[in-house]
């Protein structure tokens, strides 16, 4: 799931269940998903082996 | 008779203990009575938890009833040890058999504790006098105190601003001399951030040593249990105590110790006064001959993001059942709070765990064969009440910083990973406020962080950071306290 779309169905969810407030923290969420996910330790399945986690190797 | 005689013997003397060591030998040679030591924390609480709020539940009949046992015990030869007789304080989310134990939230009212935590079991063991419950910030969910059912806690050394969180009662009990100890939990912070900010000793030590049965849980695989104190000998006794067995003692010199500064992230976004104190601290370090060079946790800044997924679905979790069949008993912030991790996907609290192991890896080869990390323990001095940002400089300016974020900043890697940290006072801004320092160990080896921290207090902690306005012994003389 895109966090876009995820974010959208996680404000459609919070209103529809009365927590309108939630809506700037599920945007920060957002903002924090997104750099959990661009981090360069992801791994990638239809690239190699994610990058060791021996620092020492990088 | 005894007791009356020794109470006597309490009034006349000229050197007070001001460690839990000291306060033990005291009472082993009967100098002091623990009747007389719970006396003076309770009279403390009297006089101030009005308006500092520290305590939650207060145990003056069985905390006296425990000394009154323990005086008895000791009288006829049976010195438990080094907590035998003293008063601490347990965080208010630690079971303690009949009481109750309330997170600080209408969440748990009508709670009862069946039976000890093994924790509290062991500190009972001990012989410890357990003087009462501390308020907390809501499900140990917030760093400042703010959100409890009980109202807020507020620093001893200026009544506007926190003490810092989530064990923000329990420091202020340390700090003030209503408790010679206090066990608080850190998840992200919670015992390192209120010492930090009170000028106390904190420890969290490595991840699992400590069990956190019977105790309510914020994040499982973030939770620890650690000592609030005075000093690191008195952290070192409740540790070994909370442990069920005492440490090792390795006599270290300071000079040839070695400590890497992670520099970068760390000591990039950090109030003027914390950097010029830990600065000072530095040199006061090199000076004893500590080597200190510069170390790189290259994916530090990735730490925010990794913590928010962990914490915030395990959390989640935990309250999902409560969230929806008692929403308005939770305080609105920690229940928004609580809610965000509902949404959490699977995928992405797997990329955190994933996070969590290429982080760990990182700190083990930033320690090397060094013997600690050294870093500011809080990059702000204690926050206003009230506030939601603090303007702090950083390397690309003056920013406004959430408090939240900016008080877990230099602690909550050390939650993800597992490893040792403690907190020592490193001096005061010109307010008075304290300033911490931290110091980070090797996974699974905190006896030798606190023989670290032993070789180092008398460097890191100079006499300038003793808080004003904060007794150092809750066994002031009775004719100091007029």
């Amino acid at each position: 799931m895109t966090i876009t779309v995820w974010l959208e169905s996680a404000i459609r969810d919070a209103e529809r269940r009365g927590l309108p407030t939630l809506r700037p923290l599920l945007e920060a969420l957002a903002r924090s998903t997104s750099a959990l996910r661009a981090a360069d330790w992801n791994e990638n399945a239809a690239g190699e082996h994610g990058p060791s986690t021996d620092v020492n190797g990088r | 008779m005894a007791a009356e005689r020794n109470a006597d013997k309490d009034a006349g003397r000229d050197a007070e203990p001001r460690t839990i060591a000291d306060l033990a030998a005291a009472l082993k040679a009967r100098e002091l009575t623990s009747v007389s030591v719970v006396d003076r924390c309770l009279q403390q609480i009297a006089e101030r938890d009005g308006t500092l709020n520290a305590f939650i539940t207060v145990l003056s009949d069985a905390a006296r009833e425990q000394a009154r046992e323990a005086d008895r015990e000791i009288a006829a030869g049976g010195h438990r040890g080094p907590l035998h007789g003293v008063p601490v304080s347990l965080k208010d989310l630690i079971d303690l058999r009949g009481t109750p134990t309330t997170a600080a939230s209408r969440v748990r009212q009508g709670h009862v504790a069946a039976q000890d935590s093994p924790v509290a079991a062991r500190l009972r063991e001990a012989g410890a006098v357990f003087i009462g419950k501390t308020n907390l910030h809501e499900f140990a969910f917030g760093t400042t105190n703010e959100e409890s059912a009980y109202g807020l806690v507020r620093h001893p050394l200026d009544p506007t601003r926190s003490p810092g969180g989530s064990s923000g009662g329990s420091a202020v009990s340390v700090a003030t001399g209503m408790a010679w100890a206090s066990i608080g939990t850190d998840t992200g912070g919670s015992v390192r951030i209120p010492s930090a900010a009170c000028g106390l000793v904190g420890l969290k030590p490595g991840f699992g040593e400590v069990p956190v049965e019977g105790i309510i849980p914020l994040s499982t695989t973030l939770d620890h249990v650690g000592p609030l104190c005075r000093s690191v000998g008195d952290a070192r006794i409740v540790y070994g105590v909370l442990r069920g067995q005492a440490p090792s003692v390795a006599r270290k010199e300071a000079r040839g110790l070695r400590l890497g500064i992670p520099r970068e992230y760390f000591l990039s976004v950090l109030d003027a006064d914390v950097a010029a104190g830990f600065e000072a601290t530095c040199a006061r370090l090199r000076d004893a001959g500590v080597v200190i060079d510069e170390v790189s946790i290259r994916h530090a800044a990735d730490i925010a993001p990794v913590y928010l997924h962990i914490v915030l679905a395990e959390a989640a979790a935990y309250h999902a059942r409560t969230l929806e069949s008692r929403p308005g008993d939770y305080t609105p912030n920690v229940r928004l709070r609580l809610e965000m991790g509902r949404y959490i996907l699977a995928e992405d609290y797997a990329r955190a765990l994933r996070g969590r192991e290429m982080l760990r890896h990182e700190v083990d080869a930033a320690l090397g064969d060094r013997d600690g990390l050294l870093l500011p323990a809080l990059a702000v001095p204690a926050t206003t009440l009230g506030a939601d940002t603090v303007r702090v400089g950083s390397s690309t300016g003056v920013t406004d910083e959430p408090i939240r974020n900016i008080t877990l900043r230099l602690t909550h890697l050390f939650n993800v990973t597992g490893h040792p940290a403690i907190t020592l006072p490193c001096g005061a801004t010109p307010e008075g406020l304290p300033i911490g320092a931290q110091i980070v160990g090797h996974s699974n080896r905190t006896p030798d962080l606190l023989d670290v921290a032993s070789a180092l207090e008398r460097y890191v902690t100079p006499d300038a950071a003793t808080p004003r306005g904060i007794p150092l012994s809750g066994a002031a003389p009775a004719a100091s306290r007029n």
